[in-house]
């Protein structure tokens, strides 16, 4: 019983940042992505739930939510750890030996990219660019960006992290 | 309304101003090839089976007319050797992924061949015109597209369907160009113990299809 009046305020907690984000942006619908991007910056990722609510505040479609959610790939429809690690696979990185930095990030997590851990410690995930070439190959985590980090300091890292 | 006037095929013919060119040359008895035009619904533009060559000046260029707005003075060509051209290999590559339907009609037409291309057979040409069709006509939102590029594709949400479609009577399976029927979609969701999925592919092409899109969807 108490644990299902522990979902039922998750939930309402849930609505209410929902409502509070979509009235922000003054319920518009041509304002779906930065709302899609803010509930997913308090959430970390998108719940169904919300996406239902954002449907009803916005009054378009829930179809029309997840066809832009599922476009843009910075959007997540699945749970993500507390931590989000990115590779970047872009060509700078690539040639920089981006996928020698993936199998060091993988072997340190313990998790494929596009995977979490069952913690939910860690979420592992490649990107096309993240914009700083010239740093390559660039590992980001929480959205601080490394250059070329070793593995021992990818360890430090990874060890500081809740 | 404004009427303006422009050449089609060599035939004067005047339309009015916010008329496409695909509307202007129907109404002029021109025929032009479509796969994911509907009269009911807005221009889409998807299957580009409906380019012509217009020419204004000195330039050729070649656009879709079924969202191409007409122009004054605008020749428009619906039959050239580089429109055939173009249009058989747009044929050959649909054909590669959906060979039946309206798609086998119109490659007869153009003597093209199923084998051009190697055949990754989805049974959906993504012209959307079922999507479309429950929405705009409709208004259930029962359809809508998940995904891009290569990943993208057509799948309905159970919990809109089963509301929605058993009234219906599926209109928009007359709708589709691929000629292949797929299931009832409220009576063929399958039951996943209590956990109903958010959104299930219309066409089941290959296997894991399904479950990629679980693992990505909740």
């Amino acid at each position: 019983m108490s644990r299902e009046v522990a979902m039922l305020g998750e939930q309402m907690a849930l609505q209410e940042k929902v409502e509070e984000i979509c009235a922000k942006y003054n319920r518009k619908e041509s304002l779906l992505i930065q709302i899609l991007l803010e509930i997913q910056d308090e959430l970390n990722w998108l719940p169904k739930e919300a996406l239902l609510r954002l449907s009803a505040q916005l009054q378009i479609p829930l179809k029309r939510i997840y066809e832009v959610a599922t476009f843009y790939k910075v959007f997540s429809l699945i749970l993500r750890g507390r931590n989000l690690v990115k590779v970047c696979t872009g060509t700078a990185c690539h040639v920089r030996k981006a996928p020698v930095m993936i199998s060091r990030v993988t072997q340190l997590l313990g998790i494929n990219p596009g995977e979490t851990s069952s913690d939910l410690r860690f979420t592992l995930e490649t990107v096309g660019c993240l914009g700083c070439c010239a740093l390559g190959p660039v590992v980001a985590i929480n959205d601080e960006y490394y250059s070329n980090p070793t593995t021992s300091k990818l360890e430090k890292l990874f060890n500081e992290c809740q | 309304m404004k009427k303006v006037s422009l050449t089609i095929d060599g035939k004067e013919i005047s339309a009015s101003e916010h008329a496409t060119l695909l509307q202007a040359a129907r109404d002029a008895g021109i025929q032009i090839p479509t796969l994911c035009h509907d009269d009911r619904l807005a221009p889409y533009g998807s299957c580009r089976l409906c380019s012509v060559e217009i020419t204004s000046g000195k330039k050729a260029k070649i656009v879709a007319s079924c969202v191409y707005p007409v122009e004054n003075g605008l020749v428009v060509e619906t039959m050239s050797p580089r429109i055939v051209k173009i249009r058989r290999v747009i044929l050959e590559l649909l054909q590669a992924s959906s060979p039946k339907g309206r798609v086998e009609e119109l490659s007869k037409v153009y003597g093209t061949s199923t084998d051009k291309f190697e055949k990754e057979l989805t049974f959906c040409i993504l012209c959307g015109l079922c999507v479309r069709y429950c929405s705009e006509v409709k208004k259930a939102h029962a359809l809508g597209f998940i995904g891009r590029g290569i990943e993208k594709q057509v799948v309905f949400f159970p919990e809109i369907a089963l509301k929605s479609c058993p009234g219906c009577e599926g209109e928009c399976f007359s709708l589709c160009p691929t000629g292949i029927l797929p299931n009832k979609f409220a009576q063929s969701v399958p039951s996943f113990g209590k956990v109903q999925p958010t959104v299930f592919p219309v066409r089941l092409w290959d296997e894991d299809n399904f479950l990629n899109l679980t693992r990505n969807i909740t």
